[in-house]
């Protein structure tokens, strides 16, 4: 392994890493670590039921809570969102960044004792993921083909390079799954579904419908040492107030990111048996914001968008709204995501002054009332919370500039629909990022990934041909600095454009009780399990 | 055919007739709303593609025309095939099964402790009627009903469970209990109160309230002042001849509420995590998981049906002057 290659190329990088962790995994561990306490039980809770504990066929946040410490991924990622290994002790690729290849843990056993192989992941990668899970299939449509060299090894050849290939191997997007269970199977109906098989450190042991689901210690678990702790149960408490009663009475060990309204934040922020983590969904990189649709005037005035941002007290939504949980949301790209420039954004900041003189200047005059324009806003779908206020906030935010807004409300499904539609004249929407533009961000600007009818794509028509240059170049550039010249281009004429109206970068905080300790070990948060857990 | 039979043969008619309703309302009504399950999944997963939704759409039968579904659905149901869950991708029978259980025991509960009590409060009301303890009484019964289950589930919790730390707050048991039977159902009971606290106060109010009302109007009937004339006790009268009189609007009532709290108990089964139907109601509307939407609606019709029945009946056996089907 080339430990000595560059750090200055993305490749180079990326086999660096690989290196280090294959030299970190065959390091072995302290004898110390050995002698932690084994035992324990951490109780978490689920703010709904989930509809299927299949990693691959449904891979929401209630789900990946519960089987990250089912089934595991190839990779870890860390706080840098570097690669680490996982089941691969090491990969490497190709100076032109056409080959992946992976090296296997040799000695890791399914929960029903067979053996993991190279066969598994490639029926994980070129069957499963591919056909039932679009985040995973849009990686591996780019792969010319997978093939098992031998039983520890696998080989990802792409049709052309793709920098942001490796986020394919994380634990919310490439979940590992059973081809013995599997493979021949109508993998939306297997029996596994509901009792499902992994790698873990747990293993399923119980779900009692409605009421809560338990895993117990995976004994043979291939890290050695690990889990430290027994079992860890998931609490279903369908109700925000009852499950900020669960964590402050104890009833529970851990809240995850969407099981608290931030109203409540504060007052478990300062609890001094609890531990909050505000970056263990920052692989998610979830920023929250307005699309608009811009097939119409007024809003596909550049004016007219620019208005909104500065109409819009953006530090308000964060530090009111949200008590601190986020941060002003300033560029397409999560900040915490690779490629992520500061330098090159136009700011938006609030000011109604600047809104009223770009309304003026559009001839968008005051009328009756002071109105100068009225349209609709759509509502996230969440009920209560930071996102209904929010879209309380811009009615009066925009009213205040002459924007009289309508506000609508829909249950999920209308949601989606009228996303997908385009039948909006602008709507809240949160989006995760999931590591990379290439993979969380290009999708809302590609002009040709404008599909009436389905939902989480470019909704606002949004066409610009050289953002579809950059977007391009960007993704398949295979150095890192040409990747970041194209990207850093791409938020420039993006924020200048208004392109999408983003508001705030959500942070969900995630807590636990204080005698627990290693509960989070990177930012991919509980989808990463809980393996390392243990008492303090 | 005996009255008895003909009364019982056209009310299973009647029901059948209902049922058939309830489907071919519930499964035009459920598709109104735009969106469908595949865009409600499609949203919720944060990554969608055509192909995704195209998936989706085949494998639950929403690519067909809806007449098409219908004749599928129908067809399926006259068999007793409930479906498969678009989301949980389980049969329909299965799930309710899972969670009927819970429901009735939570509602019968309800049912069984409110009538006690409401009778019991309702008829010291009448016996006191226009004295202190009357008033009293129908203060708290006043605020029992007015209040929102809801926010009175809330309040229960906050002094019970939070403050007191007395009972459980949410679940049906604790997880990893004594697995012993006397134990569990104990442990059960303990998570049984403030939910059916929670519906039972209200349901108490109404009872009491209904019994206090027919039992003043009933106690200056002409056959109260014979038997009192014919030398009877008090409290016999009271409650051989009084009560039991009025006791038929609060069958009537509880007949109806009965059937309703099988399928009405939402509120309270979120609150309280309850695992039963009225959760999974919740959850597959959200979800707009319509075969177990409307699954739940003909079985909760069903059972509604069911109750009326037995409500029928029960009049009969209160009182005999009744005849059966008129």
């Amino acid at each position: 392994m080339e430990l000595t290659r560059s750090l200055t190329t993305r490749r180079g990088f990326l086999q660096s890493v690989g290196g280090a962790a294959a030299l970190a995994a065959t390091a072995g561990y302290p004898e110390w670590v050995f002698a932690q306490t084994r035992s324990g039980v951490l109780n978490a809770m689920l703010n709904v039921e989930p509809a299927t504990l299949n990693y691959a066929l449904l891979n929401t946040s209630v789900i990946q809570s519960v089987c990250g410490s089912i089934n595991e991924s190839l990779l870890l990622f860390d706080w840098q969102l570097k690669p680490q290994p996982n089941l691969a002790r090491s990969f490497s690729v190709s100076p032109d960044g056409l080959v992946y290849t992976f090296e296997l843990e040799p000695d890791v056993k399914w929960h029903d004792g067979k053996p993991f192989t190279s066969k598994d992941v490639v029926f994980t990668c070129a069957k499963m993921l591919r056909e039932l899970n679009p985040r995973s299939r849009a990686a591996m449509d780019r792969c010319e083909s997978i093939t098992a060299e031998g039983d520890h090894k696998v080989v990802f050849k792409l049709k052309e390079p793709f920098n942001a290939f490796i986020l394919a191997f994380m634990a919310s997007t490439g979940p590992m799954m059973p081809a013995h269970i599997y493979e021949g199977t109508d993998f939306r109906n297997n029996p596994a579904n509901t009792a499902p098989i992994g790698t873990g450190p747990f293993k399923f042991a119980q779900w009692s419908k409605g009421n809560f689901i338990k895993l117990v210690r995976n004994e043979n678990y291939w890290r050695k040492g690990q889990p430290y702790l027994d079992e860890v149960t998931f609490r279903i408490i369908a109700s925000a107030e009852q499950r900020a009663v669960a964590l402050e009475t104890g009833a529970v060990d851990m809240a995850f990111g969407d099981d608290l309204d931030p109203i409540d934040v504060p007052r478990f922020r300062d609890s001094p048996g609890l531990v909050m983590v505000q970056n263990a969904y920052d692989a998610v990189g979830e920023i929250t914001l307005m699309e608009i649709n811009q097939r119409t005037a007024p809003f596909n005035d550049r004016r007219f968008r620019a208005a909104i941002m500065h109409a819009m007290d953006r530090n308000f939504l964060v530090d009111q709204l949200n008590f601190g949980m986020g941060r002003v949301a300033d560029s397409p790209i999560f900040s915490t995501v690779p490629y992520y420039d500061p330098k090159v954004l136009t700011q938006y900041e609030y000011s109604p002054a600047k809104a009223k003189a770009l309304l003026d200047d559009m001839g968008l005059k005051p009328g009756a009332g002071g109105v100068r324009h009225k349209f609709s806003v759509l509502m996230l779908p969440n009920q209560d919370g930071p996102w209904r206020r929010a879209g309380e906030y811009s009615k009066q935010a925009l009213a205040d500039v002459g924007l009289d807004v309508e506000l609508q409300s829909t249950d999920v499904a209308t949601f989606y629909k009228r996303n997908g539609d385009w039948d909006y004249d602008v709507m809240w929407n949160s989006y995760g990022q999931f590591g990379d533009p290439a993979i969380g961000m290009s999708r809302f600007f590609l002009s040709n990934n404008i599909r009436k009818g389905v939902p989480q794509t470019n909704t606002q028509g949004y066409v610009n041909p050289k953002v579809d240059e950059l977007l391009q170049k960007g993704a398949t550039a295979v150095k890192r600095e040409d990747a970041q010249a194209a990207y850093s281009e791409l938020q420039k004429i993006l924020t200048e454009d208004v392109a999408m109206l983003w508001m705030y970068e959500r942070r969900k905080p995630l807590f636990h009780a204080k005698k627990f300790k290693d509960v989070v070990l990177g930012p991919n948060g509980p989808c990463d399990g809980f393996g390392a857990a243990k008492p303090a | 055919m005996s009255t008895r039979a003909t009364f019982l043969a056209r009310r299973v008619v009647q029901a059948a007739m209902v049922v058939v309703g309830v489907v071919f309302l519930s499964f035009f009504l459920v598709r109104l709303a735009p969106g469908d399950a595949a865009m409600a999944i499609a949203g919720e997963t944060g990554y969608s593609d055509p192909q995704y939704v195209a998936d989706l759409r085949r494998e639950f039968g929403l690519d067909k025309p809806v007449l098409t579904q219908f004749g599928i659905y129908l067809s399926k149901v006259a068999v007793g095939d409930l479906g498969f869950s678009y989301q949980k991708r389980q049969p329909v029978y299965d799930l309710i099964m899972e969670r009927l259980p819970a429901t009735l025991l939570l509602a019968g509960v309800v049912i069984v402790v409110s009538l006690i009590i409401g009778i019991f409060v309702g008829a010291v009301s009448a016996k006191y009627a226009g004295r202190f303890v009357d008033g009293v009484l129908r203060i708290f019964l006043m605020a029992f009903y007015a209040m929102p289950s809801y926010w009175l589930g809330l309040v229960l919790v906050l002094m019970f469970s939070v403050h007191l730390g007395w009972l459980p707050a949410f679940g049906i048991e604790t997880m990893g209990g004594d697995p012993a039977p006397m134990a569990r159902a104990l442990d059960i009971g303990r998570h049984l109160v403030l939910p059916a606290l929670t519906l039972g106060l209200f349901f108490a109010a109404i009872y009491a309230r209904l019994t206090r009302a027919a039992m003043l109007e009933v106690v200056n009937l002409d056959f109260v002042r014979t038997a009192r004339a014919k030398g009877i006790s008090e409290t016999r009268l009271f409650i051989r001849h009084v009560l039991r009189n009025a006791l038929i609007p609060v069958v009537t009532y509880a007949g109806l509420q009965t059937s309703a709290l099988v399928g009405g108990t939402v509120l309270v089964e979120t609150v309280f995590s309850w695992p039963g139907i009225g959760r999974l109601a919740y959850d597959a509307l959200i979800a707009r998981d319509n075969n177990l939407l409307i699954g739940i609606f003909i079985f909760t019709s069903v059972l509604v049906v069911i109750f009326n029945l037995v409500t029928d009946l029960l009049y009969v056996v209160l009182d005999p002057r009744m005849e059966l089907g008129k």
